[in-house]
């Protein structure tokens, strides 16, 4: 033992070389294999058949779509809750947020099951309002996402600068616009990072809802289900670029308490 | 009036939000196959979800797959945490980067990638369950991670250094002195990776056995077909996961008051 010397920094090892194995590695694989054609040869065929064929480009544009109609229909429900919470004094304001919380706990395809059996008593057939239903899905299965960290923000807020802009003669509209807003911009961007992607990529919501899965995510479990490793790993490729892109626009603006998803959930 | 509207608008949403599953909630006590009608009460969904042995089956995989993916995950992250927190910079920021990527990443991705270098590239048969339980630990330790992070940083550092002088091991000194102060970082990280590793659908299929199914890709698949004496059970198991989720939720908040009381206590002293 007394070869070997004990030192605290050696602790990182068995994460970083884990993290090596199964998180740089995969990627670096779906890199090769997005490449690569079935004899191993360099090719360009899954990209540009990716740009060319209208049934990926229009899944492409239709899930930006859905992502975007549905971070904004979050916000718009999330911000009036979490202001209104924040700013409000009633005693046990925590608890309400925790409530509103609380349905991430339960399993999303167990509260997919019950929103599609409730829309289903509302609209019988789901499948005629596709895009209508994604977005009530993904909203219903990700609002509580924007809802915490817009709280978490608005909470922080100093209240002497509201007091400031009231006594310097500012109306109520123009406090809210001109202070509350723009400070809760990290709160808003921390949200829309925890809403954009995984809307644009969780085909099963709609998979369960109407049974169709017209979205980016839905390209991957097809090739997936087809044993097609090449233009499958393309479309991953293709999302991390997205994700990619997403991040480093976000990460300036981006709240503090990086715990994302984990912030939100603890 | 605007006090009125602004709680109005609250309960209006908090409606929406628990709605869909309290309906659930009721018509799992009945026999009705769909949602609609009342047609008796009964207990039969929940004596079909405690008794059918797929349903069992499926239930305990979750469960047992989430505690070890978490104590792997809780393991790893926290080793890595304390070795990067104490590591130089560059060696630190690189392990910090990669631990991105999993958080950043879609599941989707993530799962994928996973299959095709293990059970494509690599060949390890999925009926092993390492890939799955690899997906799993890749998708819960980054969180782990970061939430030991912040309490390293709060750190009273001369306390490790005041171990060593008096005498203590590297060992020791971390077991006795640093990881009780990390231990809440720990305890989270551990309970979040547990509702992750509960919740993921996308990594559970890209990367389990055939046989195999979580609750996750079991009402996914129970959704498409045509079983209502299924389809039914998962309602009653929609409710049961409900109430241990509020269960828990105020155990948590009724213990963490104690805690703060405690500690204000405390300060009084």
């Amino acid at each position: 033992m007394n070869g070997i010397r004990f030192t605290r920094k050696q602790l990182c090892i068995p994460y970083a070389l884990f993290l090596i194995c199964f998180v740089v590695a995969p990627l670096l694989v779906i890199v090769y294999y997005a490449f690569t054609n079935g004899e191993g040869q360099f090719t360009l065929a899954n990209l540009s058949g990716f740009f060319s064929s209208p049934n990926t480009i229009g899944t492409l544009a239709y899930s930006f779509a859905i992502a975007v109609v549905t971070t904004c229909v979050c916000l718009l429900i999330a911000y009036p809750v979490a202001y209104i919470l924040a700013r409000s004094n009633l005693k046990r304001k925590y608890a309400i947020v925790m409530v509103f919380v609380l349905p991430m706990w339960i399993n999303f395809t167990l509260r997919i099951t019950a929103l599609k059996e409730v829309l289903t008593v509302l609209e019988g057939n789901l499948a005629y309002h596709p895009f209508l239903n994604s977005v009530i899905g993904m909203t219903y299965d990700f609002l509580p996402f924007m809802i915490l960290p817009l709280y978490t923000t608005l909470m922080k807020l100093d209240n002497s600068l509201l007091e400031a802009a009231n006594d310097l003669g500012a109306n109520r509209a123009q406090t809210f616009f001109k202070v509350t807003l723009p400070l809760s911009v990290p709160g808003i961007i921390s949200g829309i990072v925890m809403v954009f992607l995984p809307s644009m990529t969780n085909y099963v919501v709609l998979d369960m809802l109407y049974n169709s899965t017209y979205i980016m995510g839905s390209l991957i479990g097809s090739y997936f289900a087809a044993y097609d490793w090449h233009n499958g790993s393309m479309i991953a490729l293709i999302l991390l670029f997205i994700i990619l892109i997403f991040t480093l626009f976000t990460n300036k603006y981006e709240a503090e308490d990086a715990g994302g998803r984990g912030g939100a959930l603890l | 009036m605007k006090k009125f509207l602004r709680i109005a608008f609250i309960c209006i949403m908090l409606l929406a939000l628990y709605l869909p599953i309290l309906i659930l909630a009721v018509y799992s006590f009945t026999t009705s196959a769909n949602i609609g009608t009342i047609h008796g009460f009964s207990f039969q969904n929940y004596i079909t979800l405690f008794t059918k042995p797929e349903l069992a089956d499926m239930i305990w995989g979750t469960v047992i797959l989430a505690i070890a993916a978490a104590a792997i995950s809780t393991i790893l992250g926290t080793t890595g945490a304390i070795g990067a927190f104490y590591s130089k910079k560059i060696p630190s920021g690189i392990v910090g980067a990669m631990n991105r990527i999993p958080v950043v990443n879609a599941e989707v991705v993530t799962g994928f990638a996973i299959c095709i270098l293990l059970i494509v590239v690599l060949g390890v048969g999925k009926d092993t369950f390492v890939p799955l339980v690899v997906g799993h630990v890749v998708l819960c330790s980054p969180f782990v991670y970061l939430s030991v992070v912040p309490k390293l940083k709060q750190m009273d550092s001369s306390l490790y250094e005041a171990a060593m002088d008096l005498g203590a091991s590297p060992v020791q000194a971390l077991m006795k002195v640093v990881l009780p102060q990390i231990m809440p970082g720990i305890v989270s990280g551990f309970a979040l990776a547990l509702t992750l590793s509960l919740d993921d659908y996308f990594i559970t299929t890209y990367t389990k056995p055939a046989t195999f199914d979580t609750i996750s890709t079991y009402v996914v698949n129970a959704t498409k077909g045509s079983q209502t004496e299924i389809k039914t059970a998962l309602w009653a198991l929609s409710t049961v996961i409900f109430l241990i989720v509020i269960l828990l939720v105020v155990l948590m908040n009724v213990t963490g008051r104690n805690k703060e009381n405690d500690r204000k206590g405390e300060a009084r002293g």
